[in-house]
């Protein structure tokens, strides 16, 4: 209403913050529910993590961090003004996001392939502790993914922003909070790792 | 924004860019915001209140009276859902939150008026998905608004609307909570320091830390159970290896703390009446404040007392009950204060005076009997019985209902910019008060004899109590209608009402009823703490 609009460049990164407190809090619920149920059942949650192929999950692990890094140094490419590299910066990052999704795509067929997903005579043989395990992954890794899905759309508008100059040295705020978020799923997916993959 | 002298229009008049129905749907004022919460929140209590009538009426006699068991267990399921997630955990923060936090705290507007007016729309909108559940599939969902699992998921009525509509509203309560939160770390006027803060404030601030940390759990939670029904995931199904109890203890961890969303801002309306009407600064200021922090903290670990017959170790049954106590402590601590604040205070009965008295009243006798639903042995002998749905009450209804209508008759002259009719308004008070006690009380008695809840029927032994307290329930109602009408009659009607008709000493008396768009022609300076009566007069 007000015709001088109000910017508070601080408040909206508090917000931010506060938003990545309620994301780590929702995937706390299914934390807490993996950590119950592993301890419930350790060996055929070691036998069911040997299923999952550790050589995809540290390709995708190395991706979301080095996109990580790409996003957070398109950040000061853009505090710098210099706008060609940023573009360049946001544009890896969303490439190797989408690597990432493809990588996982084929991963999760893999599993179904097998018959291994919720629900599936295949996987109720295996017995209970193999249904929760696999319950896990592909909710949590789902769960994850969806984000990870939300967070390249919001960076490819971040990417078209920069491109069209509406964020620029002035006025980076979005961009830095775009960031945030990238770097909620990748801290996401570094605990996700080793609780799926590699404690077997 | 304008140069001229003529008065600036109020936020009711003014005009922007669209017209009509549409100037209030899509505008960012958070005025304007405040009260479409006011609209719809009523408009979802009346349909609440006349569910929990009809099952009044249900239970005036034993046997079937007015319908059968499962029409008794839709009813009662959507009597839960539309009162705790549609009206009681919005409630307050919604709509006084909206429209007075900015105006308390010295600012134009919230931290981010457009997520703000989002966030009223994720509400309209998971309103609607929770009441279709009643409307669409194979009959309304059976289960209560606890959604338990595993009949959640076995249940062939229509689950799935109301828990999505659910997990829909949790969005809007948090990103409310988000607003609020940046909005008082950042926009307070100058020189309102944390402690020069009025009270109302501090208790949204509290309750948006809550919204924002307890409720991401049940959204997630409620996903659970959609991801049950849809893909037989197994997390809550025994067949499966799943433990329905988890479910019951990620339910608790955000709806425990829900209730004190519900209670924090009910306690900071009432430290904002009392001074007021004693003209008197509030007693112990820090106290209230600290005991608020307190609450909103210690309200995380106490969700166990709500499991005690569920299967828990005896370790884990102290270690809840005697948490359960300490958060008792600081509740306590904010009663004496208020208490304090009327004593040798130069105390006027009026209307908000009235309804906040009566929560006094009201919230401590719910209070107590939390204590004995704390305290594991005679939790075990009350549990699932009438017993623990009066206890509720009294907390939610009498306290939250209470303090929201204190509030409305508080604030109505401001608001409107017109005063009600305080006669008719304080004998509806007298009626709804009454008809509160004897519609609940008797529920205590029915509860420690024995009567369990969630059934359509009961034994004989019982039947003079629900003769009681149905008839409780229509003369509560009777006065619910009663004071509406004059509201709604004052609100067109009323006689124009002056800056301070109260003389309240906070910020919100010092500008224009109703306010203008902008709220403060100059953004105040803050020197003196909020409840400071010097030169402070009705008039």
């Amino acid at each position: 209403m007000s015709s001088a609009v109000h910017r508070d460049d601080i408040g909206s990164k508090i917000g931010m913050w506060l938003f990545i407190f309620t994301e780590l809090l929702f995937f706390g619920g299914l934390f807490i529910v993996y950590s119950v149920y592993r301890f419930k059942n350790p060996v055929a949650f070691h036998l069911a993590a040997e299923e999952l192929d550790v050589m995809i999950g540290t390709v995708n692990t190395v991706i979301l961090l080095i996109s990580s890094m790409t996003v957070a140094m398109s950040i000061t490419a853009v505090q710098l003004g210099e706008r060609k590299r940023a573009i360049l910066l946001l544009s890896i990052t969303v490439i190797l996001a989408l690597v990432f999704l493809v990588n996982k795509y084929f991963e999760w067929s893999s599993k179904i392939g097998h018959g291994i997903y919720p629900g599936s005579e295949t996987l109720i043989e295996l017995g209970t502790g193999e249904v929760l395990f696999f319950g896990l992954y592909f909710s949590m890794t789902g769960l994850h993914a969806l984000h990870l899905l939300i967070g390249v759309t919001i960076l490819i508008v971040m990417l078209a922003k920069v491109i069209n100059s509406s964020v620029n040295t002035g006025y980076f705020v979005q961009l830095e909070n775009s960031g945030l978020y990238w770097h909620l799923v990748d801290l996401i997916w570094i605990f996700l790792f080793p609780l799926f993959y590699l404690i077997s | 924004m304008s140069s001229n002298n003529l008065p600036e229009p109020s936020y009711l008049e003014y005009k922007g860019r669209f017209k009509g129905l549409f100037a209030w749907i899509f505008s960012t004022d958070h005025k304007r915001i405040g009260l479409l919460y006011l609209y719809s929140i009523m408009t979802f209590f009346i349909v609440g209140a006349i569910l929990g009538l009809l099952m009044k009426f249900e239970l005036i006699a034993p046997g079937k009276t007015i319908m059968d068991a499962k029409t008794y267990n839709g009813i009662f399921t959507l009597h839960g859902i539309t009162m705790i997630f549609l009206i009681v955990i919005p409630g307050l923060p919604a709509v006084f939150g909206n429209f007075f936090l900015p105006i308390l705290i010295g600012a134009k507007d919230v931290a981010f008026p457009r997520l703000n007016l989002l966030s009223w729309w994720i509400y309209i909108f998971g309103a609607v998905v929770a009441l279709s559940s009643q409307f669409l599939g194979d009959g309304p969902p059976d289960t209560g608004w606890t959604f338990y699992a595993p009949y959640s998921f076995k249940t062939t009525t229509n689950m799935l609307p109301a828990v999505m509509g659910a997990f829909i509203l949790g969005f809007s309560s948090i990103l409310t909570g988000l607003n609020f939160i940046v909005t008082i770390h950042r926009m307070r006027a100058p020189g309102m320091t944390w402690l020069k803060m009025p009270l109302f404030p501090w208790t949204l601030y509290g309750t948006a830390w809550i919204q924002l940390l307890a409720t991401p759990i049940v959204g997630i939670t409620l996903l659970m159970i959609v991801a049950e029904r849809t893909l037989q995931i197994g997390f809550f199904d025994p067949a499966l290896g799943g433990d329905p109890v988890l479910y019951q203890h990620l339910f608790w961890i955000y709806s425990h703390p829900a209730v004190y969303i519900m209670i924090l801002p009910a306690m900071g309306v009432i430290s904002e009446i009392l001074p007021t009407f004693a003209r008197k600064p509030i007693f112990g200021y820090k106290a209230i404040v600290v005991s608020t922090i307190l609450i909103a903290f210690i309200g995380y670990f106490v969700w166990g007392h709500h499991m005690f017959t569920a299967g828990m170790s005896g370790t884990a049954q102290f270690a809840f009950s005697f948490l359960t106590f300490l958060v008792a402590i600081p509740s306590a601590i904010k009663v004496f204060n208020w208490i304090s604040t009327l004593y040798k205070g130069s105390i006027q009965l009026r209307t908000p005076f009235y309804w906040a008295a009566s929560f006094i009243f009201v919230f401590m006798i719910g209070g107590l009997t939390g204590l004995v639903l704390g305290s594991v042995a005679t939790n075990v002998h009350v549990h699932d019985t009438a017993f623990v749905v009066a206890h509720f009450h009294f907390i939610v209804f009498g306290g939250v209902g209470f303090a929201f209508l204190a509030a409305l008759h508080y604030w109505f002259p401001k608001i409107y910019g017109r005063t009600f009719d305080e006669g008719m308004a304080n004998t509806g008070w007298v009626i709804f008060f009454i008809g509160f006690l004897f519609l609940y009380f008797p529920m205590f008695i029915l509860g420690l004899k024995g009567m369990p809840r969630r059934y359509f029927d009961y034994v004989q032994d019982f039947h003079g109590l629900n003769i009681v307290s149905s008839m409780g329930a229509v003369l509560m109602i009777f006065g619910f209608f009663l004071l509406f009408i004059n509201l709604v009659r004052s609100a067109r009607f009323g006689k124009p009402a002056s800056k301070n008709p109260w003389g309240g000493p906070t910020l919100e008396w010092q500008i224009a009823s109703p306010p203008t768009v902008e709220n403060f022609d100059k953004i105040p300076k803050i020197t003196k703490g909020p409840y400071d009566f010097t030169n402070v007069k009705p008039d």
